[in-house]
This record gives C-alpha cells, sequence and structure tokens, in this order.
C-alpha cells in the first residue's frame, strides 16, 4: 500500500471514529449502559417516536399592549390634571384593535406645546380634526413589547413546565407564525392536566376600586347613569359571604383600567391564612414595585383597592394606611388552591392571554409501533441496495456496500453531534439517503463500464469514471439539498426531521461515494496486475 | 451483470406518444381536482380533530358512530385503520366541530362518548396518565410505606411500570387490572381494583389544529412549493443554460402535477408529509434531468457536426442504464417504505413511489423534448440554438462547466 493510500485510509478511519463517537458517546462514558441507551442519549428521537404533547400556543399580545396604554392613559390623565391643559374627552377608542392608541378630544391650540410637552416618550402624538389628538404607541416600541410579551410568556411557561419535571421540554417561538409559541413535552400524553397549568394565568393587578359590589351590570351602570367613567371597566368577582362557584354569588365591580401594581411587580408569594384564619397567599413587591404601590395607597387612602387575578375580583378592601411592599389575597381558597396560586404568582404572570392553535397528542404505544415499522422498512430497503449491488457490480459492489454503511454512520454521528432530533419520516429519511446515496456509485461506476467497453485500461477508466461523474453527482446532489432546505425552514417537528436526515446523509455521500469508494478503487486497482480486469 | 448494453432507442421520434401519455394523467389529474375528488386535505392543512382509538377486540365502526351521536356530534366520520389485527379506528371531526375558543373540545365529547359504559364513580386505567396512577397510590398507600421518603420515588416507578406494561406490552390496552399483577404489587393491583375500572380503548393519538394553523400551513406549504421551484430554476440556469433550468422546471411540475393528481384520483389526503415528499421529489426528480442534460452538454462539444435531435438521442442512450438503475434503487427504498413503513407513512412513501416513476419517465420523455423543440423554434426563426457551442473559439455560448477530461 502505497503513502498516498495509507494517508487516506488515516483520514477515513479517525473521522469514522469521531462518528461512531457522535453516536454512542465517547468510549470512556459507556460503563455498563446498553448499546441502545446511549444512542438515544445522543440521538434525541422525536414526540412522534417516544410519545407526548405538542402545542402551539398564540400569545395575545394586544393583552400587553393595552396593559401598557391603561397605564400610559392614566399618566397622562394625571399630567393633564397637573399642567392645567384643559381637554373634552380622553379615551382609547379600538382597544380590541388597535389597543396602542389613545386619543384626546379638545385641547384648546394655545395649550398645544404643553400638550406636546406631557406625551410619554414612548409615543407619540399627532393633531386630528377639531383639536383633538391621537397618541399612538411609536411603531418600534410597540414591536418591542410584543414580542417582550411573548419572550416573557416562553419564561413563564418554562418556568411552569419545569415544576411538572418533564424531561427535555421544548419551549420556544414558533417560527411559522406571528406571536405564537411551540411546546413539546416527550412523554407527557396528559394535556389537559399541563394545559391546566399553562392556562392559569395569574395575571395578578391591583387596582382602584371606583365602585361595587353591585348585583348586576346593569346595576352598576344604573348607578352612574348609564356610563362608566372612561378610564374604567366592569369586572366580576365574588359577592363577599357567598358561597364560591354558584352563579347567583357573582358581584360587579368598576374597576379603574390602570393598576397600582401588577404581578411583574411581585419578588415572591407564599400561601399564609388571613387574620380569619382563613386560607390566603401573602406577596412581597420589589423594591420599585414596593415604591410604586406607595406612592398610590399614600395618595389614595380612604379609598378601595381591588385584586384583580386574570380579571376577576378577588377582593377589596379599604386602604387604610400607605402600604409599602406586601399584602395579602384572600378570596376563600382552599389551601390547595392557595399553594397552586402561589406557585402561579411565583413563576411568573404571564404578560399576555394564549389561544391554543394546535394540539397533538402520541400516545407511547403509538410511538414504539412506528419504531418498529420504519426500522424494518430501514432494514429491508437497505439490504434490497446492498444485495443488488453485490448481484450487480461484484466487487465494486461490495465497495459501494461499504460505502453505503459508512455514510450511514457518518449520518447518524453528524445527528448525534447536532443534536438532531430522529422522528417517524426521518427514519424515512435515512432510507431514503441510502436509496439516494448509492446513485451517487452507479453514476461513477457506470461510467467506469462505459469507459472500459471504450477500451481504456482500469486504472484510466477509473480515473475518467470519478472524474466526469464528479460534476454530475455535486449537480444532483445540490437539487436535493436545496429542497431538503426549504423544507427544513418551512417544516415543523417530524418534518424538519425527514429535511435533517436527507440534508446530513446527502452530505455525508458525497464523501463516501466520491472519497471513500476512490479510495477503496484505488486500493483494489494498487494490488492487481498490469491489465488484469476489474470486477464491475 | 448488465440490463442496458448499447440501447439505440429513438426517444425523441416518441414524443408524441409521451405527450399524449403525460396529458391523460395530467389532465385525468386536474380533472378530477376541479371536478370529482378535489384535492382532499389532511388535518394539517383543513384544521379538524383526529383522535385515533385502539379497542380491545373488534371494534364496529358505526356502532361508535352513533355512540358519538348521541353525544350530539353530528358530522364524526369513524373508520377502521391499518390491519384489521389492530382493532384500531379513526374518529375524524371537522373544523366546524373544533372550536377556536376550546380547542380539544371535540376530543373531550369523543372520550366521553366513550366511555358511555363506564363504571360510575371509577377511572379508566386505559386512559389514564402515570401522573393520574401515581397521585392515587401516593394518596392510598397499599403498601403502607407511610410518608416515608422513598413512597414518593417508588409509588412513581410503579405507576410507570403500569402504564409502561398498558402501552409497550399491551399496546395500549389493558383487558382487565388482574393483568397488572405480573408487573405490580398485588396489593398495590387490589388497591387499583377499588378506584379504577378498564374501558374497551386506549387514545393512541389525537391531533388538533385550529383554523389559524390550517391557513398558516396551507400557504406555508404552497411557498415551500414555489421556492424550491424557483431554488430549481436558479441553480440548473446558472449551472447549464437557463433554457436547461426552465426545461427541468417544466418536468419537474409535470411530476409534482401527476402525482398530486393520483391523491386526488385515488382520494387520498394530502398530508403534511406528503408536501414533504413532493419537495424531496423536487429535488430528486432532477437528477435523473441533472444525468442527461450533463451527457449532452458534454455530446454536444465531441459530435459537433450532429444535429441536436441526435445528440440528445444518443445521450438518452447512453445514460439510460444509470437513469435506470439510480431511480430503481432508490424506488426499491421506498417501496420498503411503502410495503412497510407503517400506517403514519402511507401518504408519504406513495407520493414518493408515483413521484420516483413519473420523475424517471418524464426527465427522459419530458425534459429532453422540450430542449430539442425549444431549439428548432429558435432555429425556424434563424436564431443560433442555445447551448451549442460556437464551431471555433469560445464562444460566448459556450457551456460554463468545462468537464474533466
Amino acid at each position: 500500500m502505497n503513502k498516498n493510500l495509507s494517508w487516506k485510509l488515516a483520514v477515513i478511519f479517525g473521522f469514522l471514529l469521531l462518528c461512531v463517537a457522535g453516536i454512542f458517546g465517547p468510549p470512556w462514558a459507556w460503563s455498563g449502559r446498553s448499546p441502545l441507551a446511549l444512542v438515544t442519549d445522543h440521538i434525541h428521537l422525536g414526540l412522534d417516536l417516544r410519545g407526548g404533547t405538542h402545542l402551539i400556543l398564540q400569545v395575545q399580545v394586544n393583552d400587553a399592549v393595552n396593559v401598557d396604554s391603561d397605564n400610559a392613559l392614566a399618566r397622562l390623565k394625571e399630567d393633564l390634571r397637573t399642567h392645567k391643559i384643559n381637554y373634552a374627552d380622553i379615551a382609547k377608542p379600538d382597544p380590541v384593535n388597535h389597543p396602542e392608541m389613545i386619543v384626546v378630544k379638545g385641547v384648546p391650540p394655545d395649550q398645544t406645546s404643553d400638550f406636546k410637552n406631557i406625551i410619554p416618550a414612548e409615543y407619540d402624538a399627532s393633531s386630528g380634526a377639531e383639536n383633538s389628538w391621537t397618541v399612538s404607541m411609536k411603531a418600534q416600541g410597540l414591536a418591542d413589547l410584543k414580542n417582550r410579551a411573548v419572550a416573557q410568556a416562553i419564561e413563564t411557561i418554562r418556568n411552569r413546565i419545569d415544576q411538572l419535571g418533564v424531561s427535555e421540554p421544548v419551549i420556544q417561538e414558533h417560527g411559522l407564525g406571528q406571536y405564537q409559541i411551540l411546546v413539546q413535552l416527550p412523554g407527557v400524553d396528559d394535556p389537559a392536566r399541563v394545559k391546566e397549568i399553562m392556562q392559569s394565568t395569574a395575571m395578578l393587578e391591583i387596582k382602584q376600586s371606583l365602585g361595587g359590589p353591585y348585583s348586576s351590570e346593569q346595576a352598576a351602570l344604573q348607578e352612574h347613569g348609564g356610563v362608566l367613567p372612561p378610564d374604567a371597566v366592569l369586572m366580576s368577582g365574588k359577592s363577599i359571604g357567598s358561597k364560591r362557584d354558584t352563579e347567583n354569588g357573582e358581584a360587579w365591580y368598576i374597576i379603574s383600567r390602570a393598576s397600582a401594581v401588577t404581578g411583574r411587580d411581585l419578588r415572591t408569594a407564599e400561601p399564609a391564612t388571613d387574620e380569619n384564619s382563613q386560607p390566603a397567599v401573602r406577596f412581597i413587591l420589589t423594591a420599585e414595585g414596593g415604591r410604586k404601590f406607595y406612592a398610590f395607597t399614600s395618595a389614595h387612602v380612604g379609598d378601595y383597592l381591588a385584586v384583580v387575578l386574570d380579571n376577576k375580583v378577588q377582593e377589596v378592601a379599604v386602604i387604610k394606611e400607605a402600604i409599602h411592599d406586601t399584602g395579602v389575597i384572600n378570596g376563600r381558597f382552599t389551601e390547595q388552591e392557595t399553594q397552586d396560586l402561589s406557585m402561579t404568582l411565583r413563576s411568573g404572570a404571564l404578560p399576555a392571554g394564549i389561544k391554543y392553535l394546535e394540539e397533538r397528542t402520541v400516545g407511547p404505544s403509538l410511538g414504539a409501533d412506528s419504531i418498529r415499522s420504519g426500522v424494518r422498512a430501514a432494514m429491508v430497503g437497505m439490504l434490497a441496495v446492498l444485495i443488488f449491488m453485490l448481484i450487480y457490480y461484484r466487487w465494486a459492489g461490495v465497495n459501494a456496500d461499504i460505502a453505503l454503511i459508512l455514510n450511514l454512520v457518518i449520518l447518524l454521528g453528524f445527528m448525534g453531534y447536532f443534536g438532531a432530533v430522529l422522528t417517524l419520516p426521518g427514519i424515512a429519511g435515512v432510507i431514503l439517503t441510502v436509496g439516494m446515496g448509492v446513485d451517487s456509485n452507479v453514476l461513477i461506476f457506470e461510467r467506469i463500464r462505459e469507459e472500459l467497453r471504450n477500451g481504456k485500461t482500469p486504472p484510466s477508466a477509473v480515473e475518467q469514471g470519478f472524474g466526469h461523474a464528479w460534476i454530475t453527482i455535486v449537480d444532483t446532489h445540490v437539487t436535493t439539498i436545496v429542497s431538503a432546505a426549504i423544507l427544513f425552514l418551512f417544516g415543523t417537528g417530524p418534518v424538519k426531521g425527514f429535511a435533517t436526515t436527507l440534508v446530513f446523509g446527502l452530505l455525508a455521500n458525497l464523501f463516501t461515494a466520491v472519497f471513500v469508494s476512490r479510495m477503496i478503487f484505488d486500493w483494489v486497482l494498487s494490488r492487481k496486475q498490469r491489465g488484469e480486469a476489474l470486477s464491475i | 451483470m448488465e440490463f442496458f448494453k448499447n440501447t439505440n432507442i429513438d426517444f425523441l421520434g416518441k414524443k408524441w406518444y409521451f405527450l399524449v401519455f403525460s396529458l391523460v394523467f395530467s389532465v385525468a389529474g386536474l380533472l378530477s381536482m376541479a371536478f370529482w375528488h378535489g384535492v382532499k386535505l389532511g388535518v394539517d392543512f383543513r384544521g379538524g380533530t383526529l383522535v385515533e382509538v385502539k379497542y380491545a377486540h373488534t371494534p364496529d365502526p358505526s356502532a361508535i358512530h352513533s355512540e358519538i351521536e348521541r353525544a350530539g356530534l353530528k358530522n364524526a366520520r369513524v373508520q377502521a385503520i391499518g390491519p384489521s389485527a389492530n382493532n384500531e379506528v379513526l374518529i375524524a371531526l371537522d373544523i366546524q366541530e373544533t372550536s377556536e375558543q376550546a380547542l380539544d373540545k371535540g376530543k373531550n365529547q369523543i372520550i366521553q362518548a366513550l366511555e358511555s359504559k363506564a363504571t360510575p364513580g371509577k377511572q379508566d386505567l386505559n386512559n389514564s396518565s402515570s401522573l393520574t396512577v401515581a397521585n392515587y397510590l401516593l394518596e392510598k398507600d397499599p403498601l403502607h410505606l407511610g410518608s416515608g421518603a422513598d413512597a414518593n420515588p417508588r409509588y412513581t416507578a410503579m405507576a410507570q411500570a403500569i402504564v409502561d406494561y398498558r402501552d409497550k406490552t399491551k399496546g395500549g390496552v389493558l383487558g382487565s387490572i388482574d393483568e397488572l399483577k405480573s408487573v405490580a404489587d398485588p396489593a398495590a393491583v387490589a388497591s387499583l381494583q377499588d378506584n379504577f375500572y378498564v374501558s374497551e380503548f386506549g387514545i393512541l393519538n389525537v391531533e388538533i389544529v385550529g383554523p389559524q394553523v390550517g391557513q398558516q400551513l396551507r400557504k406555508q406549504a404552497i411557498l415551500a412549493t414555489l421556492y424550491s421551484l424557483g431554488g430549481m430554476l436558479i441553480y440548473l440556469g446558472l449551472r447549464f443554460e437557463w433554457i436547461y433550468g426552465v426545461a427541468a422546471v417544466l418536468t419537474v411540475f409535470h411530476d409534482t402535477l401527476i402525482t398530486v393528481g393520483a391523491f386526488s384520483l385515488l382520494n387520498w389526503e394530502i398530508s403534511l408529509t406528503v408536501i414533504a415528499a413532493i419537495l424531496t421529489l423536487i429535488g430528486y426528480s432532477n437528477n435523473d434531468t441533472i444525468v442527461v442534460f450533463d451527457r449532452i452538454r458534454e455530446n454536444i462539444k465531441l459530435l459537433r457536426r450532429d444535429k441536436l435531435a441526435d445528440i440528445v438521442n444518443k445521450s438518452i442512450n447512453q445514460t439510460l442504464s444509470r437513469t435506470i438503475l439510480t431511480a430503481g434503487l432508490t424506488f426499491l427504498t421506498v417501496l420498503a417504505l411503502f410495503l412497510f413503513g407503517g400506517e403514519v407513512l402511507h401518504g408519504f412513501s406513495f407520493a414518493l413511489v408515483i413521484g420516483i416513476l413519473i420523475g424517471t419517465y418524464s426527465s427522459i420523455a419530458i425534459a429532453a423534448p422540450i430542449l430539442v423543440a425549444y431549439q428548432e423554434w429558435r432555429g425556424e426563426r434563424g436564431k443560433k440554438p442555445v447551448a451549442m457551442p460556437l464551431r471555433s473559439g469560445n464562444g460566448p455560448t459556450q457551456p460554463k462547466e468545462k468537464v474533466k477530461a
């Protein structure tokens, strides 16, 4: 064997060892574990194979925008008063479609510059007809706020899922839609429980209560002559002394839109008991939240304070004195409920509501079935190809078969290193890689045969065969890889797994079908006498 | 061993037969898409609810259907799937019954309807998660472990073993709770009897897709297909001449049309994985076309005096063996997938089976004739054929890539 060949052989073996380590991990970590366990440590199985729950959620980012603009509106109103700027009306005209928009009507023209000065920094004001002004959040700030809401929702959901003890959960932004989150929980086949944990948005807000309790919405409206104060909303809650979960136990309150503090100002929350020894949740605010709360309560001594959880009034209490940083939520909870509520409050409130768009659950038995049939199909397909190559190309077929097996080892090694996920279509991708990978060998071998027919000597036929076929092989691989790459960008879950295996498989094939196969030919040729025929 | 030796078939002479063949299949598919079955979209694209249920005995789809109907779900479709020995049925609800507000409402209604023979006050062990079982065992403490530190891990492991036995050994459905005695302590099994019963079914798989996601995926599938076709056009245009790219893309479009047409004719659903198969075909069908085109380009340089039609014919014949072999070998693996790959991959592998057959045929019967037809059309208008090297020197129409000699 000449020097060039041994050098190539060393490269191939080194690469092969690396790939084996990619599949099974480094040998020093093998101690006493079954090969199968080692493989699944490194090549992760997709949800469709191991069973689990897959959810896509829509974050209703407008909720977060509304929270921000409600507070801006309250600030603006306060500033209008302190700067003695006259106005006829201030309101959000369309909180559903344009939550970022506040309209102020009737600002006298001579106070325009004063008015412009009090616009919050993250808002823009543009004038309209009849001295009205539209105050809207700046586009950049609005986009940031929405993206932040999604990021925060992901963080919150992750905190909550972590408490479930799921291994390898995927919680990430779902790139295919806008403001969507993908949640994948391997091994969890009880989505109801997961959703229960996630859905408890536990959006805590402490707001001023402007009136109530009323027995019905109509009663509340009547009290105010049929119209609500502009910066207030009607909210339902439980009336004091009623039983839980009964329709007629409902009471209505008029609550200010702006919040004194929200769940984001919370440092911690824990189960406790209130002054009547009933289960309650005690919370402690952050330093910043405490300052805000102190400022608010000291300005509103004697007014009523409402603790609002997920847009339901939990309790209303009079502010007896300025409060610094602790409070108690008292809502006739059971002990279990105070524990759950403390947990969701601690893990952070979702900044916005969520809506489920897609739910898939694969039971473990189906996954096991899929693995069985996928592996069976792969075995049959691979054997058929290996045997065909042996019959059709004889010794050269052995060459192709070696290259093919190496191709698979490298493919799996890549997957191990890149932490790729093997799905059922991914297994199909492995089989297809075998079928498409062997194409390269066929292209080369057919060309060699053609050159031999044209009277070339074996070494020159091999040289020509590889030379001519190389460009064709690159072209064919590029087109398939382009398709697979587009599939990778657009696909989710199982389909992504397919695209991954196909791309890795074809890349590995460039190495095995050309470099490895060529080396084997060179080695065979180096052992042959001049003029001896090539078995192909 | 060699299948095709020195073939000399006049492929271009048969182009009208090919055209008729392709037209028949394309038009049949198109007519079916437009007037007969339409394009039946899978749950991924149209949205809706799918619940796959396994029964302990042979299920009766019509009885299941009436049970579900009694529960108020009017348009449910119930069909047996897979080999009949598997005892599996698929229950499907349309998007109308899949509410945007409560996505899993339909699923829960189905499960409730199927639980109609439930033992009052007991939970169904066949549809309980390991968490439920573990919580129950912890509460009842049948092994009298007290609140010691090992109670939690022991009961959790026992619950996992029970659920694994059900799912992995029994395929998802227990016949009776007594079967668990092989994997759990008898005292625990006795305790489970108090609170659980076994129904005759287990839920294997649930897919619920809301309308918004369906719409999103439809759009993306179409975009992805267009991007792939565009990608092919650009790559082949750069590597060969633009007309080669156009010919290849038209060919692949023809393949895609016939494959989708086949799904429509058979009234099979186009699911997300079928789209994956079609995108793969867009890439793969080009392979044979590229092999032929490469050879045409090579032969144009070697056989300058010949007519393009002759060169193309010769090129197809020269590469016929490898065209058939490469496609045949890939076909072999795809066939294995179709026959042994299981129910989940059926549509996917079927698309590949059809696509590879059509793709191979079309690289011979469609791509090359387009090339020749275009050159002849140019020739009639008195222009020089594209991609024919000038008779001398290195003209601008010289093929861009030199093949290593």
